[in-house]
């Protein structure tokens, strides 16, 4: 079995010579941006829970569900959804090491669940999270926000919430940095890394 | 990891703390939810192949199995070919040949899943090969000690009885060293093997003196069934020297937890009070067996298969 990886993503490429999309600033303007799109769409945050795909979309749904609470007053349930166990890559690749899960209490029956992911790609990890989320529950409607829509999609999903389309090339890979795991707030796009991507099977979430 | 699991010995700390940490988000993933199951291992076949007596060992493979969706056969030597005279290995090829992906074999015999490994292309799980090892039984030892204590490192655990017959107690000693306890077996002379003082562990036959000290303690069972001298004079002696009663269990410090494998033999090595006390690990050892075997079963056959179809 391969090493399995850490809890960071492996970040591809090199990214000192990756053009800045988006500084800290703007990414603050575009969580802010959505998290009032949330309250417009749901007509309110009540019944709103906010789930993270690890690692990084965890991070952004703490930061959209403390938004979205301010803005409504209330306090937005926040957890964790790890898709690993329900990806469809697994036999293509070697095993992952798990991520945590984190349903917040009182589930998600019946509630609007707002899935948070950093990079929308193919669409396989939303298609193996919403996989996830129908085992744990029967929410009432399922949103997905992203922070950046590179294209190239594989499955017929589409997110509720984009804080950036960017056009990409396959061969670019986007990289998002977050404070709460890298030094500071940004979204890098980078050329390709031509060490260690293999090419069309592997594409997909590694090289994000 | 590799891709069988014969002995706790081949666990590096990294792999033993991996597959704690899975079973750990495996607990996680699967608690307080309507639908335990979890669809990753969809389309693989785990045999269970069994030539000895076992239930929880059986039972909880075949639960961790299913609950990852996995399709499971029964394999059980009564009833089958094995009682016309059908060879191990001719067993093995002809389960392979139907396409299983994995097996779990307990065998009477100490080296018939090594044996097995070499002849079969999928994974081997080692699930008791006579009086040598049990690897996921020193794993949910090892879990349950974490979830109790917190961790492993560090802590003094005793094991005490039957060392000598015992495949949990070989597999703990290695397994709960490489994760950085100081591990020490009880048992009067006749009833360790020979070679234990190479074991990385230290040795004692005193078990009141070495109680005081121990975080955990392992009791091990009397196996009556592979006895065949005199190993000790009486059961009632045997009990009065080593088995655990209430008075014993009160020297022991005030966090410390009190462990048994199963099957018991109540009043001999474990008195019925202190297997039903609140230090007793028992129940939860069987629940956390599960949770570490469908870690065991998601790292070796979760990923990419050798000579898989593609």
């Amino acid at each position: 079995m391969a090493a399995a990886p850490g809890s960071n993503r492996p970040v591809t490429g090199d990214p000192s010579i990756a053009r800045p999309v988006l500084d800290a600033t703007d990414l603050a303007r575009a969580l802010t941006r959505i998290s009032h799109e949330i309250v417009e769409r749901n007509h309110g945050a009540q019944d709103v829970i906010v789930l993270g795909i690890p690692t990084r979309g965890v991070a952004l749904a703490r930061r959209l569900a403390t938004l979205v609470g301010e803005i409504d007053g209330i306090q937005v349930p926040v957890g964790a959804l790890d898709t690993t166990m329900y990806r469809d890559d697994l036999r293509l690749r070697g095993v992952r090491a798990l991520e945590p899960t984190d349903i917040p209490a009182g589930g998600v029956d019946g509630k609007t669940v707002v899935l948070v992911d950093d990079v929308l790609f193919s669409g396989r990890t939303i298609r193996a999270a919403l996989d996830a989320l129908s085992d744990q529950g029967r929410p009432r409607a399922v949103q997905l926000a992203v922070l950046i829509d590179r294209g190239h999609r594989e499955l017929p999903i589409r997110a509720d919430y984009v804080g950036k389309n960017l056009p990409t090339s396959l061969t670019e890979t986007v990289h998002v940095q977050l404070e709460e795991y890298d030094e500071n707030d940004a979204v890098l796009l980078g050329p390709a890394d031509l060490g260690r991507r293999t090419p069309p099977p592997a594409r997909g979430e590694a090289a994000r | 990891m590799n891709r069988h699991l014969l002995s706790a010995a081949d666990l590096s700390r990294d792999d033993a703390l991996l597959v704690l940490d899975t079973a750990a988000e495996m607990d996680v993933a699967l608690a307080g939810r309507s639908i335990k199951k979890l669809p990753t291992l969809r389309g693989r076949t785990v045999v269970n192949l069994f030539f000895e007596d076992s239930t929880r060992t059986r039972t909880s493979f075949e639960v961790a199995a299913k609950r990852l969706s996995a399709d499971v056969i029964n394999f059980a030597a009564k009833g089958s070919s094995v009682s016309k005279g059908e060879s191990l290995k001719d067993t093995a090829l002809t389960l392979e040949a139907m396409g299983s992906d994995g097996v779990v074999i307990r065998h009477s015999a100490s080296g018939a899943p090594h044996r097995l490994a070499h002849w079969i292309r999928g994974s081997v799980v080692n699930a008791g090969d006579g009086t040598h090892e049990h690897p996921t039984q020193a794993l949910l030892d090892a879990y349950t000690i974490r979830r109790r204590t917190g961790r492993v490192e560090g802590l003094n655990i005793a094991i005490v009885g039957d060392v000598l017959h015992s495949r949990v107690a070989r597999s703990n000693v290695l397994l709960l060293s490489t994760l950085g306890a100081e591990v020490t077996v009880v048992a009067p002379p006749t009833l360790l093997p020979v070679g234990v003082h190479s074991w990385p562990c230290a040795v004692s036959y005193d078990l009141d003196a070495v109680l005081p000290k121990s975080d955990a303690v392992m009791m091990l069972r009397v196996q009556h069934e592979r006895m065949t001298g005199g190993f000790f004079p009486t059961v009632r002696e045997y009990s009065r020297r080593y088995g655990l009663d209430a008075i014993r269990m009160a020297s022991l410090p005030e966090d410390s937890i009190v462990m048994h494998p199963g099957p018991m033999n109540r009043g001999v090595e474990i008195a019925a009070e202190v297997a039903d006390s609140v230090r007793s690990t028992i129940v939860e050892q069987v629940a956390n067996g599960v949770s570490v075997r469908m870690a065991v079963l998601y790292l070796l056959l979760g990923g990419a298969m050798d000579g898989a179809a593609e």
